[in-house]
């Protein structure tokens, strides 16, 4: 398997405080990675840098290949991004936001595409209420069913099932490891919600303090710490018991 | 009624006045300049002799055309402003857009805001006032495009200072167009400003559409070196914009400032 996000020595300071401190990894094709930490941890810096919003103090990031930096356009295209915490047009309808992002990505058949994911992620009735009348959780699916509309190869899901309730979280979790193995997107998760990522996830890449303090599948990190489940392990890093960090990292 | 509550909130707004220049700006910046416009007016209309000009056509063309410069201005930077408010932002700039792009959206936004306002005005101008804005006739054309383009370099520096300064600067994209507007002769010559305006007002290229709509309505022919200043000091605007708006988008991707525009 070939690494489809490559990240090196990759640095972000804003003033005199490190966001990020030249942490390098590779994510492989058609893998979930998970990016836990603590709040402050560096991982949303590190998706911003990902999707080139926030250039790098240093570093370089390679997606499908090619250096963000040089590639963007072309990079960006076949990338896809969806968070709870990113607004789209409340004056606009479920179906004119979608036809707009949809336009901003070229998508052909356009139309069709939207139907499509709107049946996915049953959004298909509210296709003409305005983006204003929805609840928290149907903008969350609005945003994911945004996030398809390219048939992205990379996917980055910022607390993507946040605010959903526990059937449309579930069914969303589904959907996205339905969506993996089918046309083998990969996908880089966060999420405070580690019955989640150990149930969706092959990789959890830890960060604190904008460095990388464990990599491991959640099985192998649950059993190396000698804790019940991936929640304890995450306490354990995140209070600092240095003892119990990974040497090697 | 709370007396400390009222307090609570004058003080809450006052906390920002205080150290927000665009706000403190506002308070003044209306009546000074409205003076300005309408005293500079006065004194050309008691000084000159308007023998053979209709005034009703002249302030009903320069009314006409401000909207324009005013309307190109405002459809760039409250088409930014839209997704800021919506915080729609980082869904627009992770998708293939070039800022370029979004630019070029802004500028066939205001064509279309144009059309539908000369439009509009136009018509109410003709019925109301028996005002024909087509008199002016090939000439509206390089006019109009001029507008335009003046009207969108100054929208696109107006995103760059909301990107470099945030929301807070956000009300200069509904006034700092009037800052031209005194020394932009929209309602006299330029011979009316003071000597030391009268040579700001030569460097703004809405000053030589403004004398050459004024020199149409009179009868008389827009000199082509007017036109060609007009077009050469908008190319000086429009590169100075854009060398401004992309040094801008750049820091505020280096300090991460585009996420925190609401």
């Amino acid at each position: 398997m070939s690494a489809i996000i490559e990240v090196k020595n990759l640095r972000k300071e804003f003033g005199r405080a490190v966001a990020v401190d030249g942490i390098s990894f590779g994510i492989e094709e058609g893998s979930i990675t998970a990016l836990l930490g603590p709040n402050g941890a560096g991982k949303t810096t590190t998706i911003q840098m990902l999707l080139d919003i926030i250039t790098p103090t240093s570093g370089e990031i390679y997606l499908l290949g090619k250096l963000l930096r040089s590639h963007r356009e072309e990079i960006l295209a076949q990338v896809n991004f969806s968070s709870p915490y990113v607004s789209m047009p409340n004056n606009l309808t479920v179906w004119e936001n979608l036809a707009t992002f949809g336009r901003l990505y070229g998508v052909r058949n356009l139309k069709k595409k939207i139907y499509q994911l709107a049946e996915m992620f049953e959004i298909s009735d509210l296709m003409k209420k305005w983006t204003s009348s929805l609840s928290t959780g149907q903008v969350t699916r609005l945003n994911l069913a945004k996030a398809f509309l390219n048939d992205p190869k990379v996917l980055l899901l910022d607390e993507a099932t946040a605010s959903l309730d526990p059937d449309i979280a579930d069914k969303t979790r589904k959907l996205l490891s339905r969506m993996q193995k089918e046309r083998g997107i990969t996908i880089l998760y966060t999420s405070h919600n580690m019955a989640e990522i150990e149930e969706l996830c092959d990789r959890v890449i830890f960060l604190q303090k904008g460095r990388i303090v464990d990599d491991a599948r959640p099985a192998d990190m649950i059993s190396k710490y000698g804790r019940k489940d991936l929640n304890e392990v995450f306490l354990h890093i995140a209070r600092g018991d240095n003892e119990s960090l990974n040497p090697n990292i | 009624m709370k007396l400390h509550r009222i307090n609570a909130l004058l003080i809450r707004h006052l906390y920002m006045y205080r150290r927000s220049l665009p706000r403190i700006m506002d308070i003044f910046y209306w009546p000074v300049m409205e003076l300005l416009v309408w005293g500079f007016l006065s004194a050309y209309l008691t000084n000159s002799n308007l023998g053979g000009i209709n005034i009703v056509s002249v302030l009903l063309g320069a009314l006409i055309f401000w909207d324009i410069l005013s309307q190109s201005q405002k459809s760039v930077s409250v088409a930014f402003l839209e997704d800021v408010w919506e915080r729609n932002l980082l869904n627009i700039f992770v998708t293939p857009l070039r800022p370029s792009e979004f630019l070029i959206s802004t500028a066939i936004l205001g064509i279309i805001r144009i059309a539908l306002v000369s439009l509009v005005m136009g018509l109410l101008a003709f019925f109301f006032y028996s005002f024909n804005l087509f008199q002016l006739g090939f000439a509206l054309l390089p006019f109009f495009l001029n507008l335009l383009i003046f009207g969108w370099a100054i929208g696109v520096v107006i995103i760059g200072i909301i990107m470099r300064y945030g929301t807070q600067a956000q009300i200069l994209a509904f006034g700092v167009i009037f800052l031209v507007q005194p020394v932009s002769a929209v309602f006299y010559p330029v011979s009316a400003l003071p000597y030391g305006l009268q040579i700001v007002s030569r460097l703004l290229p809405s000053s030589y559409v403004f004398e050459g709509m004024r020199t149409v309505i009179a009868g008389g022919e827009v000199l082509s070196s007017n036109l060609l200043m007009a077009f050469l000091t908008n190319t000086a605007y429009v590169v100075l914009s854009l060398l401004f708006f992309y040094g801008m988008f750049a820091r505020a991707k280096r300090r991460g400032l585009l996420l925190k525009l609401e």
